[in-house]
């Protein structure tokens, strides 16, 4: 039987997760406690945006109520790391021209809630940026979002800038937005696309797995 | 005049289908260049036509899904095309000319004049030189442009939100109209000093004279575009689409609410997300009507944006998107419209669900859908369209394209109600795969 605030927050209820928090802290209970069932409730989230049952509307809700339970923690926790064991570093970005973030968004989150460390450089990444964000991250998996074609062409120099640099031997490559399919993976030089972001999630445990 | 829209009102809606695609078919006011290029306009005419209408036509039909591919052709940049409207027009032009598809490339659809949203300071999207490169198109500036809070305003009064609120909020231009107050102020004679005075106030004067300047760029952006496609037309092009319209879901969705916001409204304000759909539908529909004549061509283009696959479940889409989207479908097709559904993305789950619609009076362009799959479903009532990938024509090869376009004949072609185009907007592209498309239109698509 799981915790009531998972199921409140499986079950997409807002009001009464974030009740449920405050009872919890009023009753004096551990605030790392109330976190651990949140990530826990986020996880079951993230499965079953995995096997098709939620959607973007949950994603996006479950984000919320996890931005406003920590906003009703933080003042009583002392700063902690976030003591989770990472199975990986990736690095994720919109690519140079193109300033689409819903799906860099949902990819990053899926990321997270899988034990990725996301470092999110944001949209209309350039080149460089990219380049500077892995050269100093180090990350297994590089991922780059776009959802116009003109992302096509800042893929294939953004993975180039890379090659550039001597940084391409070290890090996987994944693509993905709205027109990414084999011929935009050959034609950019990346290792894979993908169609969903659970694509870019079993890209990034099977990378861990090989490195 | 009063017996000539009198009799427009009393034909049924088969009726007045019948008129628009007379009139399509039979343009008035059209002086072709030669006999030859008038039988080539009322051939694809027909072709085309014929594929709406669920028959068997001569071939294929090829049309043109186009974003900035054809002023990429000639060589402009998305801000030159924005601001150079001559050279823009001609490209269009050249553009046709060169690939000699059935449906135009049309200018009026894809170029835009840069000065007017630089004079309306139009804050809901980004543009070549204003928030995206030169080279980069317009993009959509994701925000919450309505507050949660505002539904019921929104409900209660649309037009009044809009011209109170919401226009003044995403344009600089329209910023004074929140302070004029209600148009019910000019009511008997002490009351008229209510609508009268805020016309007084200071920056009125100015928000007006930026509105002016941006309808004369407007005109001017006009008297470059308009008799370009006149030119094409003379040339026997067809233009397809006679008007526009959205989803309620989307209207809101994509305009209002952003797409954060409104995936949120399902579960925070489902109720309202419902009324505000059913509010709007009508509206929809006159908003296209108040335009229209019974000679504007049939089809009414309407991209669908937060339906698609994955943005939610099959049973939200059945619920919050498609009642509200039929709606309007319908209310059209009333007019005599063939409503032209632009279904980006991936539709797999949702074919089944639109298929309740009346046969063979609606388009559906589909851009990563299963066409066989999609050819077995929506395909028995609708004709389809697209899905040629973008991706190919980037980066593929001719003989790569034409094999993809053989298939898509032999499936999605099969005995008519289909018509070959690239799935998504095309904006960048080899020229050989995008003359390969149209040439297998007309080498394999033949019946």
């Amino acid at each position: 039987m799981a915790h009531e605030l998972v199921d409140a927050m499986v079950g997409m209820k807002e009001k009464d997760a974030l009740r449920i928090v405050q009872e919890m802290l009023e009753r004096g209970e551990d605030p790392q406690e109330v976190l651990q069932l949140s990530q826990e409730a986020m996880q079951i989230v993230g499965d079953r945006y995995e096997e098709g049952s939620f959607f973007l509307p949950e994603l996006m809700l479950s984000g919320e109520m996890l931005k406003k339970i920590a906003g009703l923690l933080k003042p009583r926790m002392a700063a902690q790391a976030d003591t989770r064991e990472k199975l990986g570093r990736v690095v994720l970005g919109t690519v140079r021209g193109d300033i689409h973030d819903i799906g860099k968004d949902i990819v990053g989150f899926v990321l997270d809630v899988n034990g990725f460390e996301v470092t999110d450089l944001g949209i209309n990444v350039s080149e460089e940026k990219f380049v500077t964000a892995v050269r100093e991250r180090q990350p297994q998996v590089l991922a780059l979002s776009g959802f116009l074609s003109l992302a096509f062409d800042s893929m294939k120099s953004t993975i180039e800038a890379l090659e550039e640099a001597g940084l391409r031997e070290g890090v996987r490559v994944i693509i993905g937005g709205g027109q990414m399919d084999e011929t935009v993976r050959q034609f950019t030089g990346a290792d894979a696309y993908g169609e969903d972001a659970m694509a870019a999630v079993a890209f990034a445990k099977n990378t861990g797995r090989v490195s | 005049m009063v017996t000539t829209v009198k009799s427009w009102a009393e034909l049924t809606p088969e009726e007045k289908r019948q008129r628009r695609y007379d009139s399509w078919l039979n343009p008035e006011g059209v002086e072709f260049v030669s006999p030859e290029a008038e039988a080539t306009y009322k051939a694809r005419a027909t072709r085309v036509a014929d594929a709406y209408s669920l028959r068997t036509p001569d071939r294929v039909p090829v049309s043109m899904n186009m974003g900035w591919y054809p002023v990429a052709w000639a060589g402009l940049s998305p801000y030159e095309a924005m601001h150079d409207y001559g050279k823009a027009a001609d490209a269009y032009v050249r553009f046709n000319r060169h690939f000699q598809a059935d449906v135009m490339a049309n200018p009026i659809f894809m170029t835009l004049p840069g000065r007017a949203f630089d004079l309306l300071e139009y804050r809901l999207y980004h543009w070549p030189g204003h928030g995206t490169p030169k080279d980069a198109g317009f993009q959509y500036n994701e925000d919450e442009w309505m507050k949660p809070e505002e539904y019921d305003h929104l409900i209660e009064d649309p037009t009044d939100f809009f011209y109170s609120v919401y226009l003044p909020r995403i344009s600089g231009a329209y910023e004074m109209f929140s302070h004029l107050g209600s148009a019910f102020d000019l009511v008997e004679m002490p009351f008229g000093t209510l609508a009268m005075g805020p016309w007084a106030a200071p920056g009125v004067k100015t928000s007006f004279e930026k509105l002016v300047a941006a309808g004369q760029e407007v005109g001017a952006w006009a008297g470059a575009i308009f008799p370009a496609v006149g030119t094409l037309q003379s040339d026997g092009f067809i233009q397809i689409w006679g008007g526009a319209s959205k989803a309620p879901f989307d209207f809101i969705g994509d305009s209002l609410r952003g797409t954060r916001g409104m995936l949120l409204d399902l579960y925070r304000e489902p109720e309202k997300v419902l009324a505000a759909c059913d509010r709007l539908a009508p509206l929809m529909v006159r908003w296209t009507l108040r335009r229209a004549t019974p000679s504007t061509i049939p089809g009414i283009f309407i991209p669908l944006h937060k339906g698609a696959d994955g943005f939610m479940s099959p049973a939200q889409f059945e619920t919050f998107y498609w009642p509200s989207l039929r709606k309007v479908i319908l209310g059209l097709i009333e007019e005599g419209f063939t409503p032209f559904l632009f279904a980006e993305g991936r539709y797999g789950s949702r074919l089944e669900t639109i298929c309740d619609l009346p046969k063979g009076k609606t388009v559906w362009l589909f851009d990563q859908t299963d066409m066989a799959r999609a050819k077995e479903t929506i395909g028995q009532v609708a004709c389809i369209q697209g899905n040629v990938p973008l991706s190919l024509a980037h980066a593929g090869t001719p003989e790569q394209v034409t094999a993809y376009c053989r298939e898509l004949i032999q499936t999605a072609g099969k005995d008519g109600g289909y018509i070959l185009d690239f799935g998504g907007v095309l904006d960048s592209a080899k020229p050989e795969n995008v003359e390969a498309v149209v040439k297998a239109a007309k080498d394999l698509g033949v019946y």
